[in-house]
């Protein structure tokens, strides 16, 4: 249901992530895991958009941006 | 969050490099840094290497995090693009197999051994205080200059990028991190 609330969630550039996982190690509540060794996967439902990824993903490829809840 | 035992192989990584200041056939030992991080690709498929027990990152993340030995910016395209990093990758093992090389030339007794760790693939520099004969054959010691060379080397490249960008920006381009990610890809395929 769109409730047409906008909630701000990170999101992965897919195609440039090393999958090195320095973002899982920051996230407080856990919501990102490195799926097979490829990339990073934000699992929007548990994010909060805190932004303590995109600040220490060392190929800057996680951005906060705003998503329709 | 609690802090795991692994958290902790920073400290492996410090000691490498200063034991290897002392006596150079500490040197081997950083095979595990090579060997450990492709099983993980080619028997799981994963980067748990990187993901959980590079004390090398982790070294970086603390330096430049906790320290502030970071500039904290944004790395260039440029750096993180495929074909720098790939780039770089094939450069490496060049590297590697020259090193490989020069090692198998003192085993076959063709050159002697140099007591020195090559700086960035140019800088020579003497390190003979770190060798103290040993019972195998000094082209066992001649592989751990080169292998000694080769850390000493990218720990500095990972230094100046964790200054002058983010604390893990050796990350982006570390080759043993981008070769396991192709392998990942490569097993997993695409649909991920």
């Amino acid at each position: 249901m769109k409730t047409g609330i906008k909630r701000r969630k990170a999101q992965v550039d897919r195609a440039d992530c090393v999958a090195c996982g320095c973002c899982v190690k920051v996230c407080p509540v856990q919501a990102i895991e490195i799926v097979r060794g490829v990339t990073a996967r934000v699992n929007q439902d548990k994010c909060v958009g805190c932004g303590r990824c995109a600040a220490e993903c060392p190929a800057s490829v996680i951005q906060i941006r705003e998503v329709g809840a | 969050m609690k802090k795991k035992w692994y958290d902790y192989l920073w400290i492996a990584s410090l000691l490498y490099l200063i034991l290897g200041f002392f006596n150079i056939l500490f040197a081997w030992l950083g095979l595990l840094c090579f060997c450990i991080p492709l099983l993980f690709a080619v028997v799981g498929g994963n980067k748990g290497y990187c993901n959980r027990y590079c004390g090398r990152g982790q070294l970086f993340g603390m330096l430049g995090g906790r320290f502030g030995l970071s500039r904290k910016k944004d790395i260039p395209n440029w750096m993180k693009s495929k074909v720098f990093r790939y780039g770089f990758l094939t450069f490496f093992f060049a590297m590697f197999f020259l090193m490989l090389w020069n090692t198998w030339l003192v085993f076959a007794g063709a050159r002697d051994l140099k007591q020195v760790v090559t700086l960035l693939w140019t800088f020579k520099l003497p390190w003979n205080w770190a060798y103290h004969g040993t019972l195998f054959h000094p082209g066992v010691a001649q592989f751990a200059f080169g292998f000694y060379s080769v850390m000493l080397t990218s720990t500095v490249l990972g230094l100046i990028t964790m200054v002058l960008f983010k604390p893990r920006s050796w990350c982006v381009y570390c080759p043993m991190g981008t070769m396991t990610q192709l392998i990942c890809k490569a097993k997993n395929g695409r649909n991920v």
